[in-house]
C-alpha cells in the first residue's frame, strides 16, 4: 500500500477516467495518462480532439464530468487552490493586457501568484533575460509582434516558479521562423528549470521535436502513446514515395495487384508504408510500367509523425481544419502578423 | 492573505494606468457634464428658481451624480473587453479568489470614476459655483460610496452579457432611469410632481446620493429630502448587497 503511495506521488500528473462531456458529446473520454518529472509530454492530435479542454480541467478552469486527475499530488477539484498555484499556463488564445508594458504584465502575474515583493524585480529581470525581451521590457504590449508576444506569455507563466508549465498550442498562427525561436526556449527551459511541460499541438514536427513522450489523441480518445522514435519504430518499416503523372491510378493499382493498403497521397506523391521498402520498390516499377503509368521518381523515407498517425487513425491531420482563433484575438493577431 | 491583497492591489493599479493612459476616454469624459452644466443649466434655469439658490447651483451636485452615475455603470465594459481581449483568463485562474478580483477591479473602477468627478467639481468652479475646497474633500467620501455601488451594478451586468453591444443597450436602459428619477434635473419635493414619481425615485439609491451631495455641496441652503446620515446609509446598504451580487456574478463566471 506504502508503496503503491510513493509511487503515486511520483507522477507529475495523473488521470483516472478523466471525462469531460458537453451535454452528451464527450469532448475528453475516460483519459488515462501519467505525466514524469522533469519530461516534456506532448498531447497530438487534430482541431477539436480534445487537447484543450483536458488542459483546462488540469488547470482547474473546468470541472471533469466524471474521473479525476491529480497535479502535482493534489487533486484538481478538491484541492484546486494549491494546483493553481502550482502551474504556469500558457493559453490558446492571447491573454496579455496589451495596454500595459511587458514588464507591467509581468509584475501584475507576480503579484496574482504571491511571489514575494523582494524578490519580484530579481526574478523578473531574469525572465525577461530567458525570453530575449530586456530592450522591449518598458513598450506597450501592442507594439509587440506576434512571436515576441507569446514569448512574453512564456515568460509570464514561469515567474512564480510552477512545476507543472502547460503550453496549448504555443505556436498556432506564428510564422516557421518565430516557432523555431519558441522551440528553442522550450528546449532551453527544460535544461535549465526544474520544470515539467504538457505542450498540445496539432503540428507534429512541434510534438516530434520537443516532445519526449507523446499522446496521440483522436475524438476524445488517447490512441497511442510513446517516444516519438517507438512510435515510428511501430510502424515497422519505411515509406516509398512515388512522384507520377497518373498517383490516383497507381494508387489503386498498388492496392489491388502488390496488396498494400497503407497509403495515402500527399501534394501528387504517393506515399506507401510497407516493411521492406527495397523489395517492394522494383515491383511498384514493373507494376507502373506495364500500366502505363509514367513513374517520375521514386525514393525511400523512414517513417514520420504524420505516418504514424495515419497508422492509427486511418486519417491525415489536415492543416486546413485549423481552428481559427476567436473573434477580437483572431484579429488582434491577424493585426501583427 | 498577504496573496489576496497584493491580487487586490495589483488589479487597482491596472484598471488605474489603463484608464490614465486611455486619452480620448478622458477628454470624452470631460464634455457631456460640461454640456449639461452649460446648455442645459443656463437654458433651464432661466425659467426655473428655487429660493437661495440658482437653478445651476441646484444642478451642479446632480451632474455629478449623473457623471458618477455614467461613468460607473459604463466601467463595466472592462469586463468585456477583459475577455474579448482574453486577459480575463490570466486573472481567474490566478490563485487569487475572485472576491478578490472582484473588489479589485471594483476599487479601481471606482477611482477611475471618482477621477471624472473630480474633473467636474472643477467645471463648477469655472462656472461660477461657489466651492470652497472643504467641501470638495466632504463630497469625496460620499462621491466614492456611490460609485462602489454603481461599479457593482455596472460590472454585474457586464458579467452576464455577451457582447459589447448588449452590454451597451442594457446600460442605458438602467442608466436613463435612474438619472431622470434621482432628482438630479428637478427637486422631488416640488409642488406638482405626481406620487408616482415620488415613489419610483424611493427606490432609486441615487436619489439619496445626490441628496447627501447636495446636503454638503450647498448647505444650508438646501433642504434635504432625508438627513445625512440617512441617505449615506442607504447608500452603504445599496453598495454591500451589490458587492455581494457581483462577487457571486464573479464566482459563476468561467
Ligand atoms: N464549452 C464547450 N461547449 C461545447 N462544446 C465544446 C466546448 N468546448 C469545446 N467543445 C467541443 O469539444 C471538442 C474538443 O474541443 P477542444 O478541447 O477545444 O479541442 P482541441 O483543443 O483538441 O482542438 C470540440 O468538438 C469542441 O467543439
Ligand atoms: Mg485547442
Amino acid at each position: 500500500m506504502l508503496n503503491r503511495e510513493a509511487e503515486q506521488m511520483s507522477h507529475v500528473i495523473e488521470t483516472h477516467k478523466l471525462t469531460k462531456a458537453f451535454n452528451s458529446f464527450r469532448a475528453v473520454d475516460a483519459l488515462d495518462i501519467t505525466v514524469e518529472h522533469r519530461e516534456i509530454f506532448g498531447l497530438l492530435g487534430p482541431n477539436g480532439a480534445g487537447k484543450t479542454t483536458t488542459i483546462s480541467m488540469l488547470c482547474t478552469i473546468l470541472r471533469p464530468t466524471f474521473g479525476s486527475a491529480k497535479v502535482n499530488g493534489f487533486d484538481i477539484v478538491k484541492e484546486a487552490h494549491k494546483v493553481r498555484k502550482s502551474i504556469g499556463i500558457v493559453f490558446q488564445d492571447p491573454s496579455i493586457d496589451d495596454r500595459l508594458t511587458g514588464r507591467e504584465n509581468l509584475y501584475m502575474h507576480a503579484n496574482l501568484y504571491g511571489v514575494p515583493a523582494s524578490e519580484q524585480k530579481e526574478r523578473i529581470a531574469e525572465i525577461l533575460k530567458l525570453i530575449e525581451l530586456e530592450d522591449r521590457a518598458d513598450d506597450l504590449l501592442r507594439t509587440y509582434s506576434g512571436g515576441m508576444r507569446r514569448r512574453l506569455e512564456l515568460g509570464r507563466g514561469l515567474i512564480h516558479y510552477p512545476k507543472v508549465l502547460f503550453l496549448d498550442e504555443p505556436t498556432l498562427g506564428l510564422d516557421p521562423q518565430t516557432r523555431d525561436h519558441i522551440w528553442k526556449y522550450i528546449r532551453e527551459l527544460k535544461e535549465a528549470q526544474d520544470i515539467t511541460v504538457v505542450l498540445t499541438t496539432h503540428y507534429m514536427d512541434e510534438a516530434d521535436k520537443l516532445s519526449d513522450r507523446i499522446a496521440i489523441m483522436d475524438h476524445g480518445k488517447i490512441i497511442v502513446l510513446d517516444t516519438p522514435p517507438s512510435l515510428k519504430e511501430t510502424l515497422e518499416g519505411d515509406v516509398v514515395m512515388v512522384k507520377a503523372a497518373n498517383v490516383e491510378v497507381l494508387s489503386e493499382l498498388v492496392g489491388k495487384w502488390l496488396g498494400l493498403e497503407k497509403k495515402r497521397v500527399v501534394d501528387g506523391v504517393l506515399e506507401i508504408t510497407v516493411r521492406n521498402g527495397k523489395a517492394v520498390m522494383p515491383r511498384i516499377m514493373e507494376l507502373a510500367s506495364q500500366n502505363n503509368v509514367y513513374v517520375e521518381s521514386l525514393l525511400l523515407r523512414e517513417p514520420n509523425l504524420e505516418d504514424v498517425f495515419l497508422h492509427y487513425t486511418g486519417r491525415t491531420i489536415r492543416e486546413d481544419s485549423t481552428r481559427e482563433l476567436y473573434g477580437m484575438s483572431a484579429a488582434q493577431r491577424r493585426a501583427i502578423r | 492573505m498577504m496573496t489576496e491583497l497584493r491580487g487586490l492591489y495589483t488589479l487597482w493599479l491596472r484598471e488605474i494606468k489603463r484608464f490614465v493612459r486611455d486619452r480620448t476616454r478622458l477628454i470624452s469624459s470631460f464634455f457631456q457634464p460640461l454640456l449639461w452644466l452649460v446648455i442645459f443649466g443656463v437654458g433651464f434655469g432661466a425659467r426655473f428658481t428655487l429660493p437661495g439658490l440658482s437653478y445651476q447651483q441646484y444642478l451642479f451636485p446632480g451632474i455629478v451624480g449623473q457623471t458618477l452615475l455614467f461613468t460607473s455603470l459604463f466601467m463595466g465594459i472592462s469586463v468585456i473587453w477583459d475577455r474579448e481581449f482574453g486577459f480575463m483568463k490570466e486573472i481567474l485562474v490566478s490563485p487569487v479568489s475572485r472576491f478578490s478580483i472582484f473588489l479589485g477591479k471594483m476599487f479601481g473602477d471606482s477611482t477611475d470614476a471618482l477621477m471624472q468627478g473630480t474633473i467636474v467639481f472643477a467645471f463648477g468652479l469655472l462656472l461660477g459655483i461657489p466651492v470652497d475646497p472643504l467641501t470638495f474633500f466632504a463630497s469625496l467620501p460620499i462621491m466614492l460610496l456611490i460609485t462602489f455601488g454603481l461599479v457593482s451594478l455596472g460590472l454585474t451586468i457586464a458579467s452576464f452579457m455577451g457582447s459589447l453591444e448588449s452590454f451597451g443597450a442594457v446600460q442605458t436602459f438602467v442608466n436613463l432611469p435612474l438619472f431622470f428619477l434621482s432628482g438630479a434635473l428637478f427637486p422631488l419635493s416640488g409642488s406638482g410632481i405626481p406620487d408616482w414619481l415620488r415613489i419610483a425615485s424611493m427606490f432609486n439609491p441615487l436619489t439619496y446620493g445626490v441628496d447627501a451631495l447636495r446636503s454638503v455641496i450647498l448647505g444650508a441652503a438646501w433642504v434635504p429630502l432625508q438627513p445625512l446620515y440617512v441617505n449615506l446609509a442607504v447608500v452603504c446598504v445599496f453598495d454591500a448587497v451589490m458587492i455581494g451580487v457581483g462577487t457571486w456574478a464573479f464566482t459563476r463566471m468561467k
